[in-house]
This record gives structure tokens, sequence and C-alpha cells, in this order.
């Protein structure tokens, strides 16, 4: 990889041996594009937003409504987001490290969450835990409500976020190899000793990087979570549902103040993952 | 320490890596395995580190089955190929590994550390991270962080490898030395034969997982049990030929190879190059030859030769003594015999024949 981008440096008038004319067309048409898709589309929810002021808009973020929805974001994100952890490492451990049968479909199965849309991923559990569903009488005489609730919600959100560390962790250590942590249990070393000393060091920022996309995608999921919460306000609307429903209801410039915090966000783990994407490099 | 192995066998799949190997390494030793790859020799060593199980056999280190020892209770110095040092760990956490999981005390750590910076003469690189050090400091570095935690055997798995020529031969001579002052039971796993040679007390030539020989470099050389030996072990001219009783036959030309083989069978001659002698006159028995290229070697002139009588090309190497004062230039007609030509019994690993043409 080095050594290839080092020769392409080293022969630039072959790599980009274009006419000039052709050169700026095709960084103005990429330019136009990103500028009419993505940044249009970005100031506009800020321009949207401020549109009443500022004083409006800190009410509109402030409001009761939207303070419970933000709580609820960061607390099911908190939970989904740890579990996925936990079940990313040992489920990229499994696959890096070990031959066994079902290891394909294991690596195939990580990947379903981002192949089916996130609204059957939501019917699926109210399927399991709704009224009408599988274990949901049980449940409920055991007084555990999981639709309509937060159980739910995190459980929508944790299935959509799941392949998201995992992915990013199974080549790393595929790439890394297994001789360190030979090497750390021939030292003497035990099991756990050679995952914190030798194995979290090694993973740490590819690790990081997924966190980033899994807590980017937590906080912003709205179809899995929008069939399992049955928005109810105050109680099980997440941010995104929040938005949704200031907007039907044509409080148009709360409902663009309300999404700013989730552009905010968005943009915060953009940049965290600039940063860390150059530490994985690096490792 | 000494280390008895019998009868380990290993399997992966269909492939044979080890087939019943039993091999003694007494203590105190530095004993080399030396083969192709796939030989089965690294599976030996990382079944001695408990990184692999084997199928059937035991190993036992001063009498104690290792079977009876997980890999992290063995405590056994391991130095892998590519180092396999914790690339996020300075020269000195990595040296301390072995004591800091073992929860040493900081100041016994401490003391250990800086004796085996001083071994290895890292002394003052001691914060640098691995991907700071050449090649040859990142495997003395390895070696110190295997011999940390005082391990009963050292087991080194092509440990220079990786690296080029010249530090090779520095590292070689090194270990040699550090072996002589530790006297730590060692063995050294490697498919360079000058390697084996220079480090090792005993070599042990093993191919398709068994072992073929076992013996000093010298009696391994001289006296090699079979023909693979005699081919792995350095250049060798192979000549297919008709055997009878004291007879070679190739093509129109016949060899006296005197010795015992018996009965008449189709067989394999094999000829160092260093066991044939060129000459500018023709003597009695010598084949006529043309030098086809001379190559300068370290120790003398490398002699590639057609001899049309027996259909054949031949090396020969010449000492610069020798080579200078026949003045050998490509396209010369020489003449050549041979001092020494051996004979296999097929697949038996004994060797027959020391001959005369």
């Amino acid at each position: 990889m080095i050594e290839a981008r080092a020769l392409a440096a080293l022969e630039p008038e072959l790599a980009t041996d274009e006419p000039r004319w052709i050169r700026r067309i095709i960084i103005a048409v990429a330019i136009a594009f990103v500028g009419l898709f993505v940044l249009v589309p970005l100031a506009a929810v800020f321009a949207e937003a401020l549109r009443g002021g500022i004083a409006a808009y800190g009410r509109a973020i402030t409001d009761p409504m939207a303070l419970s929805a933000i709580k609820l974001t960061f607390l099911a994100a908190g939970i989904a987001v740890p579990l996925n952890l936990v079940f990313g490492v040992a489920a990229s451990w499994a696959i890096a490290r070990f031959r066994f049968p079902g290891r394909s479909v294991l690596i195939t199965l990580i990947d379903l969450p981002l192949a089916v849309s996130p609204v059957i991923a939501g019917m699926v559990f109210v399927l399991l835990f709704g009224q009408q569903g599988l274990l949901g009488p049980w449940l409920s005489g055991h007084g555990v409500k999981v639709i309509f609730a937060l159980p739910g919600i995190v459980l929508a959100t944790t299935f959509v976020t799941f392949p998201f560390i995992a992915r990013e962790l199974i080549p790393l250590m595929e790439a890394q190899g297994a001789e360190e942590e030979e090497a750390a249990i021939v030292l003497g070393a035990t099991g756990w000793q050679t995952f914190v000393r030798v194995t979290l060091p090694k993973i740490k920022w590819g690790l990081l990087y997924g966190l980033v996309l899994c807590t980017a995608r937590a906080m912003g999921e709205f179809g899995a979570v929008s069939v399992v919460s049955g928005h109810i306000r105050g109680r099980t609307n997440t941010l995104p549902l929040h938005v949704e429903i200031l907007y039907n209801e044509y409080e148009y410039q709360a409902a663009f103040a309300v999404a700013s915090l989730l552009v905010l966000l968005a943009l915060a783990s953009l940049v965290a993952r600039r940063v860390i994407a150059r530490r994985v490099e690096a490792t | 320490m000494t280390i008895e192995i019998r009868g380990l066998t290993k399997q992966f799949g269909t492939f044979a890596a080890l087939d019943h190997v039993s091999l003694d390494v007494p203590s105190g030793k530095l004993v080399a395995l030396l083969g192709p790859s796939g030989s089965g020799k690294t599976t030996l060593l990382r079944i001695l580190a408990g990184l692999e199980r084997p199928d059937a056999g035991t190993a036992r280190i001063d009498g104690l089955d290792l079977a009876s020892q997980s890999a992290r209770q063995r405590n056994v110095g391991l130095v892998f190929q590519h180092y396999a040092l914790f690339r996020h760990l300075s020269v000195y956490e990595n040296i301390a590994f072995a004591l800091r999981v073992r929860k040493r005390s900081r100041a016994e750590v401490d003391a250990r550390v800086r004796e085996l910076l001083a071994l290895i003469q890292l002394e003052s690189f001691e914060h640098r991270l691995p991907s700071q050090l050449s090649g040859g400091q990142r495997q003395r570095v390895a070696l110190a962080r295997a011999l940390a935690a005082q391990p009963r055997v050292l087991l080194l798995d092509e440990p220079f490898g990786a690296l080029d020529a010249q530090v090779r031969a520095e590292l070689r001579g090194w270990l040699r030395r550090l072996h002589d002052e530790i006297h730590l039971t060692t063995v050294f796993v490697t498919h360079d034969q000058d390697e084996a040679f220079e480090v090792a007390d005993r070599v042990v030539v093993m191919n398709h997982g068994r072992v073929e020989q076992v013996g000093a470099p010298a009696d391994v050389f001289e006296q090699p049990a079979n023909d693979f030996v005699m081919r792995f072990l350095g250049h060798v001219n192979v000549l297919d030929a008709e055997l009878s009783d004291g007879h070679a036959r190739i093509h129109g030309v016949t060899l006296q190879i005197g010795g015992d083989h018996h009965g008449d069978s189709h067989g394999r001659v094999y000829i160092r190059p260093h066991d044939v002698e060129l000459a500018r006159a023709p003597a009695d028995g010598a084949l006529a030859a043309r030098v086809v290229r001379v190559t300068p070697l370290s120790g003398g002139l490398k002699v590639d030769l057609s001899v049309p009588a027996i259909g054949s090309r031949l090396r020969a190497d010449l000492d610069w003594e020798r080579g200078t004062a026949l003045g050998l230039r490509d396209g010369d007609d020489v003449f050549l015999s041979l001092r020494r030509a051996r004979v296999f019994a097929h697949s038996e690993p004994e060797p027959v024949v020391t001959a005369v043409a």
C-alpha cells in the first residue's frame, strides 16, 4: 500500500495525465454534488432552527418533552453501545482466531441488520414481545413491559447497531494475527492478562472507531425504534421520533432546532472518526 | 534440563506434520532442527511450547510430562521468527512482560531487565518501541524477553530467518557465545545448514515429519544417513546409474565404486562438488569435460562442467589455490576424476560406498 502510494507520488504525470479541462469538470461535478446534497440541506437545518432567533431555539431544545427525548436517546445508546461492545469484541475474537462450524454463518449474520430494513427489525420485536406476540403475554404476566417501553427501544437499537464494532474489528484482528497473544501466553500470561495487556492495546483504535460509528447510529436510529416505541411523549420518544412529531404538528422551527442537535452529534462523530481513522492506519 | 520426545505425532487434516518423532536433547546443549519448510520442525517447537497439542506421543522436560502443563505454566522461552514483540510496549516493558504477569516486585523486575538489556547490548534503547528498532535489534529484544523469567528451556523458531545475510552471521556468532555463557538447553529451528552447523552442538535433520538423522554437524555432513540428508546438506551432483557389485554404469562409462553394494539395480550416484578433482592433463580413468562457467565463491571457485561421456553436467568446487593454479576459463577442456562417490541403497538409511573412479 505504502509502496504503491510512494510510486504514484513519483509519477504524477502518468497517474493524472488528463487534459486540464477534464480534471476541472470532474472536480466541479464532485463539488456541486456534495454542495447540493450535503451542504445545502445542512445549512437549511441550521437556518430553519435559528429562524425564530436564539431564544426560540433555546426554548425548543429545553422544552420538557425535548429534554426527555434527549435523556431517553442517551439512555438507550448508553445501554445498547456497551452491549454491542461486548458482543462485537467476543464475535470478532471468535471469528478472527478460531475455525469452527458455523463460522461463515456467523460472519453473514453479523451483517444482517445492515441488509434488513430497520422497520422490519422493529416489527420482529413487536411480533416477539408485543401483546399478541410469542413472549409478550408471558412477560406482561410477570410485569415486564418490552414493547412501547425502554427495553424495546434498547433491543431495537442494539439490533440495528450490532454490526458496527464487529465489522471494524474482524479485519483488523485477522491482519494483526495471533502471534503476540501466543507470545504472551508462553511468557506466562493468563487469558485475561493477555486480553488486557496485549489484545486490547492492539485493537483499541479500531475499537474506538467502531464505538463512534455504533454510537452515532444508535442515537440517530429512527425506523426500528419508531415501530417499538409507541411514540408516547415524554416517555418513549427518542430524539429522531421527537423531531418527527414536531414536524407533523407544523412546529417547523422547533423540529429543526431539535434536529440540529442530531446534526451536531453526527458532525462530532465525523470529526472523531477522522481523528481515530488516522490512528487506526498507524497501528 | 533434558528434553525427551517420544513418538510425537501431529496431523493437520491429511498432512502429517510430525510422524512418530523421537528425540533427546541433552541438558545444556544447543540442538538445531534442520529441514526444508513443511518438514515439521516448527510444529515440534510449538508442541514443546504448548501452542499445539500432539495427536500422540509425549514430550518431557526433566522427566515431567508437558501434557500435564498448559503453555502458561511450562515456563519455556520461545522466540518467534517474526519476533512477535508487543508493538505498543517499549523495549523495557517487552522484556519485563513475563515478570509483570508473575507480579514480581518493581525492584526485582528492574534489576532483571537491566541485566538483560546489558546482555543484548541495548541499554540505551529501553524507551524505544519495537517499530523504532532494526530487525537484528528486535530479535535480540525477543530473546531477552524470552529469557526474562529464567525459562527451563529456550526454543528458537527460525530466529534469524527474516534478517539479511550480514546481520544473520553476526547474530549467529553472538547466539553461540551467549549459549556458552548461560548453558540453557536450547532447540533451534532453521532451514539453513550453515546456521545449524555453526551454532549447534547437534543437528537433527528432518523431512516430511520424520527425523532423518541426528548427529554432530561434522558427522551429519561427512556420513549422511541417506540420500535426503546428502541432498539437503549442500549441493550434490546426482547421476542415474545401473549398479552392480562394486560398479556403477552411467551411459557408457563404468565407475568403480567399491564398497559392498550387492546385486544389480537401478540407482543413483551422489558426488559432492568438492570431491570432483580437475586436471589439465589426462590421467588413468579420468573423464574429458569442458568448462561451461567459472564462478568465484567466498572460499574458492565453482566450476560448471559438461561431461559428454556421461551425458550430464557436473559441478566441481575448487579452493582458491587449486583454482588459480589451473587458471580455468569458460570453454577450457579439462579432465575430471572423482575422489568419492556415494550410493544409497533404496530408502535404506545406510551409506554404502566410498570409492575412486
